[in-house]
């Protein structure tokens, strides 16, 4: 066969007849797949180290992460499913109000009487069908997730109130419980909580990397035109990120209330922008199509220990939100130098 | 002649009054790379979908190895073995080529969960079947970091996955260097090798010369021009041919003399 274009693809093409090539390396690809947790990691480390250097004493006992530990995991519950809807490319702001819903179950369960598994249940499924709401208001409603869940959030939270009258929910008999004692107690002087959320972050690594949910929330997040040539329901793959988000902030509500006791109207309120925040300082680009667990799970660390550690460090609590947002910024700058874009 | 794989016998479509296809016949051989050519609106993009199975004709027959097939759609065409690689939206670039191959068809247990090691390995089996190695990238590299011609043996070797008998490029070189074309054609030499066909469609006359086996010149939804290789002397000829096609009244016509010189080869 007669060619005019002289074959340089050939000559290159039989070189390789192993993929054993430097960058393939185990450690090395670990390395190179985790490089935005790494870096929300080091921002964690370095920020750690400066607090240890303002104020030695109180950051070298243990008195001071306990207390982190046991409000952490609440963050984490909800940061993580989070990363999961910011890769598919959408954004979910009703998880304070699925979050005050759902531990709305929980707390009338329980203050009826029953264990408070079956609290713990009916709270995952109400968590499960909000989202489930949620997430078809926006995919099969063609809306934009912005705004459209930051409606829901009002309007789920409005039915909070209107039905309880802003009334709150004790909850003594929980301390009894044999429930309390697996979610909420302490395990060698850690409190529990962080074993659960560590499950957790190992559970949605392998659901985001490892499994064909979460394989599909990159692809659909990468090019959903591509996703839906290929044979991908992309409407409800971007359906069970939002169902994702609904259960993780059912888990954090219960946790919250366990915590506390008590489940107030307002559960949940506070967590809408710190959350928001974890997820990108975490490393997770604003663009979809990848994300990172772990990092998530770290920038939730970070976000969580600013306030605990500047007033550690022995600055004023008017310090809190600037450096809330010093951080912020320097993580940003930091993932933007780390990261390739590729689109 | 080889075993026939596919042929369209007088497809026509029409979009109310406007015939986008007046009667095409293209018939595709088993190890043949058929190139189709065509100026905009010849039909070549419909010609395509039909082929998919995203568009129905008005009317005509399809045969699949002899066979004809009826209600024709995407699902048929899919299981006829018939793959269409767009050039742009083909691929995730922020995923790796593992992904990309396996896109939709992942390998896993029953749970979900994938078998990373063999996907990787059924990859790499991919694309060594193509001739789609090299030392800088590797199964799991990002598809971002390929080059165009690169990016096209990742939609390749996917098609090739899906136990595809014909790939439809759609015009695979339109916007990439020699370098990059030259790689898009060892795929396709490659795929030509273990047996399977390819119908290449591109603007370049100097690229489907090159890696065509024959020839195929739309014109507003007809055939003007099939002819295998051997019978045309060089991409100059088809060139010419594709001037007096697309303005008949500034060029003479040098089909006569094509076909005197194909007469003369036959005796």
């Amino acid at each position: 066969m007669s060619q005019q274009l002289p074959n340089a693809a050939k000559a290159e093409a039989p070189a390789a007849d192993s993929w054993n090539h430097p960058q393939d390396q185990p450690l090395r690809r670990f390395l190179t797949n985790n490089r935005a947790a790494f870096g929300s990691l080091a921002v964690f480390l370095l920020m750690l180290l400066s607090f240890t250097i303002a104020n030695p004493v109180v950051f070298t006992s243990w008195t001071l992460y306990s207390s982190v530990l046991t409000t952490l995991p609440v963050a984490i519950f909800l940061t993580v499913p989070l990363v999961f809807i910011v890769t598919v490319g959408e954004i979910d702001l009703s998880f304070p109000a699925t979050m005050g819903f759902s531990a709305w179950m929980f707390a009338v369960v329980v203050h009826a009487g029953f264990d408070p598994i079956l609290g713990f249940a009916a709270a995952l499924v109400m968590g499960a069908v909000l989202g489930y709401f949620v997430g078809a208001l926006v995919v099969y409603g063609n809306l934009s997730s912005l705004i459209a869940t930051l409606g829901m959030n009002f309007v789920l939270r409005g039915i909070i109130l209107i039905f309880t009258e802003g009334k709150s929910i004790a909850l003594p008999s929980l301390n009894e419980s044999w429930v309390f004692k697996l979610f909420s107690s302490e395990v060698g002087g850690v409190p529990v909580q962080i074993y659960w959320a560590i499950a957790f972050i190992i559970f949605s690594m392998f659901l985001y990397s490892r499994h064909r949910f979460g394989v599909h929330i990159h692809i659909v997040g990468d090019n959903p035109d591509s996703a839906a040539q290929m044979g991908i329901n992309v409407k409800r793959v971007r359906v069970g990120a939002f169902i994702f988000v609904g259960i993780g902030a059912a888990i954090a509500g219960v946790f919250s209330t366990m915590i506390n006791f008590t489940w107030w109207p307002t559960s949940g309120d506070g967590y809408l922008l710190p959350v928001l925040a974890s997820v990108f300082v975490g490393g997770t680009p604003t663009w979809g199509g990848i994300g990172t667990v772990l990092g998530g799970a770290i920038g939730a660390l970070t976000v969580s220990f600013i306030q605990t550690g500047i007033v550690g460090a022995g600055l004023s609590g008017f310090y809190v939100q600037f450096f809330n947002g010093v951080i912020i910024i320097l993580s940003l700058l930091g993932h933007r130098w780390n990261q390739i874009r590729y689109r | 002649m080889a075993d026939r794989l596919i042929e369209l016998r007088e497809i026509t479509k029409s979009y109310g009054n406007v015939y986008a296809l007046g009667g095409v016949n293209l018939s595709v051989d088993k190890g043949e790379v058929v190139g189709l050519l065509g100026d905009n609106g010849a039909g070549k993009s419909t010609l395509i979908k039909i082929l998919a199975g995203a568009v129905r004709p008005t009317s005509g027959d399809i045969l699949v190895r002899g066979k004809p097939v009826t209600n024709w759609n995407a699902g048929r065409s899919r299981e006829s073995g018939i793959e269409t690689v767009f050039q742009d939206r083909a691929l995730a670039v922020q995923q790796s080529i593992v992904r990309n191959i396996f896109m939709g068809n992942e390998k896993g247990n029953r749970f979900g969960f994938l078998d990373l090691k063999k996907e990787v390995s059924e990859a790499s089996r991919l694309m060594r079947e193509i001739g789609f190695t090299s030392r800088v990238f590797t199964p799991n590299s990002i598809v971002g970091q390929l080059s165009g011609g690169e990016r096209q043996g990742v939609a390749i070797a996917r098609a090739i996955y899906k136990q595809a008998d014909l790939i439809i490029l759609d015009e695979p070189t339109t916007a990439l260097s020699l370098t990059e074309t030259n790689k898009v054609f060892h795929f396709v030499r490659q795929v030509r090798a273990s047996g399977r066909s390819i119908l290449f469609i591109g603007h370049n006359i100097h690229h489907v010369y090159d890696i065509a086996d024959r020839f195929v010149v739309l014109d507003r939804g007809k055939v003007a021009l099939e002819v295998s290789k051997a019978d045309m002397k060089s991409a100059e000829d088809l060139i010419r041919f594709m001037e007096h096609v697309a303005h008949p009244e500034l060029t003479e016509k040098p089909k006569e003399k094509n076909k005197s010189s194909r007469s003369k080869g036959a005796a």
